[in-house]
């Protein structure tokens, strides 16, 4: 039988690490719900945005947070550009799934030209400072990634319930013409949520290159768990996302610490399924 | 009937040695170029995918020993051509290559791909054309059933069995043994194999085994992990680790302000995990490391230091030659000395040569007439000491002045 701590500390990990899912989800769950269009390219954005940090750090000392602040509104730039090129072709949901897996293709081949296909390491003092409370220990970097995560979702969620742009945006996707004719300008506003929802992909490649080993190929290691968080958590919910991000990783990591690390990969999809089959109210 | 049998045995080693030898130690400049149509060898290596960063040494380590058979006599004095092709890491897409090399490009020679799969997938289309593969990255020799399938790096035929006593070994000797492990492992198959024979072999020597614990290749985060290895706190702790798990886990365990006692690594990242504070006095798997003894072995060093040149070329972070280039290498080497040797493109001849002789490699003489083809097992122990890999075990390979060091 596992001890209190080490449940305690499993599922302090696992909380944390959801953090991450739930930051990663979070702006395509924007995309998805309010724009109907899958993104796939979120992940190749975020892992680009993760190099970039990585390069600046490694070759030029420069300090995550400023490399974050080169990264995000570049992030913008390329998700409203996205959008443009949608909205220039009239590309549909399903096809919106085949162009952006085709964008995330080439980002990783062209991460693979540049970096290569070896691995890379953000090396920082920090990575490993952990705060020390009872016989708990809490991760600093994942605690500060938990926390932007968490505020982001709650300011996100906030401006889409109380803004006249959150509320347009909102409107547009149950029925665009109708808020139309209410005066709501769907692309504009489009090009602003596809922006935010690319620098999501920008903030969370930060993280991702502190926290996380890089390598081209784990653009795709994250897609099957965020795309359960993103569904668990409802389209277009911000917060959802996040709390379904934290549910899925303190399931695995508890999955870990009880059973065997070798279930973890089982639990986001069980959780996923038994969540669609009971459907609960309050979700 | 036996000893003239002997006899004959001991000339063709004798003769293998000397011809492997002679290619590699004399200068090109006193052979002829080779000319006329050049004998093409087709492989396929994952230069794309979840193991290209394998690929990536691999193809640089052909790339100069395509260069050094060249500029010595090539292939019965013809030029060689190595047609490479992207299997994707996929095991389905290296069979389909293997096919299309063989009977669409009509390569005369093929050359095995990089991890266990793929390999196996290549050894049926080989086996089905006949085509001798020599191979360098099968962890799990049992599997290597094909008759003209020849490992290029030493594993012995039951690794399981015979490294986990190497480390077993080495740990017994430090000045306190270890008296419990944990061994932890990625379920990839040939971690996973070395796992459970680790876990046998130290019940069979009286140790107490904490803890065994098995997570899926390409597990995301160590925490949970981390927390049951520093409740187990084993005297050592034994990680069947790929890539930069082994950097992952260690951090994880840092945050838990754990440091393991004793911990080695199978198949770990290696210039990440040197560099690491965190990997300082790890110990790790390996054939063959830029250092003396090694570099004494002929070729071994100017191999290394054009190897440095073109990694660092190529951007690679760690522009080290060690036992992943080096498995290459070995493999061209082996199809040079058969090939040359046996003095025949023909499958059934080089895989009999082969059979019958040693070959010179950058591994030492290796020999193919065991079981699954495969000779004398040949692992070593290195360890990370002041962010450099040193090899400590066994005492006989590591450098003067280099010892283990334990806690």
């Amino acid at each position: 039988m596992p001890s209190a701590t080490l449940l305690g500390q499993a599922l302090i990990s696992g909380v944390l690490a959801g953090g991450m899912y739930g930051l990663l989800a979070m702006g395509l769950s924007l995309s998805w719900g309010l724009l109907r269009l899958v993104n796939l390219s979120h992940f190749a954005l975020a892992f680009l945005s993760a190099y970039i940090v990585y390069e600046l750090g490694t070759k030029y000392g420069v300090a995550p947070w400023w490399s974050a602040a080169m990264v995000v509104p570049l992030m913008f730039a390329v998700g409203a550009s996205q959008y443009w090129l949608f909205d220039r072709f009239r590309v549909n949901e399903l096809a919106s799934l085949l162009i952006t897996f085709s964008f995330a293709v080439i980002v990783e081949a062209g991460i693979q030209i540049y970096w290569t296909a070896d691995y890379r390491r953000f090396e920082t003092h920090y990575a490993t400072e952990s705060i020390k409370a009872g016989p708990f220990f809490i991760p600093v970097l994942d605690l500060t990634m938990c926390i932007v995560a968490s505020v982001l979702a709650w300011g996100t969620w906030m401006w889409l319930r109380k803004t006249y742009v959150g509320k347009g945006l909102r409107a547009a996707a149950e029925d665009a013409d109708i808020a139309a004719a209410y005066g709501v300008d769907h692309r504009k506003l489009a090009y602003i949520l596809s922006g935010i929802g690319a620098a999501y992909a920008g903030i969370a490649g930060t993280f991702i290159a502190l926290i996380a080993t890089l390598a081209p190929a784990q653009i795709w290691a994250w897609l099957g768990v965020v795309f359960a968080v993103v569904i668990i958590g409802r389209l277009g919910n911000p917060m959802g996302a996040l709390l379904a991000g934290m549910l899925i990783g303190a399931s695995e990591s508890l999955a870990m610490a009880v059973l065997s690390p070798a279930w973890a990969p089982v639990v986001s999809f069980s959780v996923l399924i038994v969540i669609l089959l009971w459907d609960p109210e309050w979700l | 009937m036996n000893e003239r049998a002997n006899a004959w045995r001991r000339r063709g080693v004798l003769a293998g040695l000397a011809a492997g030898a002679a290619s590699l130690a004399a200068p090109s400049i006193l052979r002829a170029a080779p000319s006329g149509t050049p004998v093409r060898v087709g492989g396929t290596l994952s230069l794309t995918g979840f193991l290209a960063q394998t690929a990536a040494i691999h193809k640089i380590a052909a790339e100069i020993m395509v260069n050094e058979i060249n500029g010595r006599n090539g292939f019965l004095g013809r030029p060689v051509e190595y047609v490479l092709l992207d299997d994707q890491s996929k095991p389905e897409v290296a069979r389909s290559l293997y096919e299309k090399l063989i009977t669409v490009d009509k390569v005369d020679l093929i050359q095995g791909p990089y991890a266990t799969a793929p390999i196996l997938a290549a050894m049926g289309v080989a086996q089905r054309y006949g085509k001798v593969m020599i191979q360098s990255s099968m962890g799990i020799p049992k599997l290597q059933t094909y008759d003209r399938a020849f490992p290029a790096t030493p594993f012995g035929p039951e690794p399981d069995k015979t490294y986990p006593n190497v480390i077993l070994d080495a740990m017994a000797s430090l000045p306190h043994p270890p008296k419990s492990i944990l061994v932890l492992t990625s379920k990839f198959p040939s971690a996973q194999f070395m796992a459970k024979g680790m876990r046998e072999q130290a019940e069979k020597r009286g140790l107490k085994v904490a803890l065994y614990l098995e997570y899926e290749s390409g597990n995301r985060d160590f925490g949970a992990i981390a927390a049951r290895v520093k409740e187990a706190d084993a005297d050592f702790l034994w990680v069947g680790s790929l890539g930069l798990e082994s950097n992952q886990l260690l951090e994880a365990l840092h945050k838990l302000d754990y440091k393991p006692r004793n911990h080695f690594h199978l198949y770990p990242a290696p210039g990440p995990l040197a560099l690491s504070p965190d990997g300082d006095k790890a110990l790790c798997s390996t054939f063959l490391e830029p250092a003396e003894p090694f570099l004494s072995r002929p070729g071994v060093k100017r191999i290394a230091a054009e190897f440095k040149e073109r990694a660092t070329k190529a951007n690679l972070p760690y522009a080290v030659i060690d036992a992943q280039a080096a498995g290459m290498v070995s493999e061209w080497q082996i199809l040079e000395a058969a090939v040359n040797g046996a003095n025949s493109l023909d499958d059934k001849v080089i895989a009999d040569w082969l059979k019958k002789h040693r070959v010179e490699t950058i591994y030492g003489s290796l020999r193919f007439d065991g079981p699954y083809n495969h000779g004398d097992a040949a692992q070593l122990i290195k360890q990370a000491q002041n962010k450099e890999w040193k090899v400590v075990w066994p005492k006989a390979f590591a450098a003067p002045g280099v010892t283990l060091m334990g806690t």
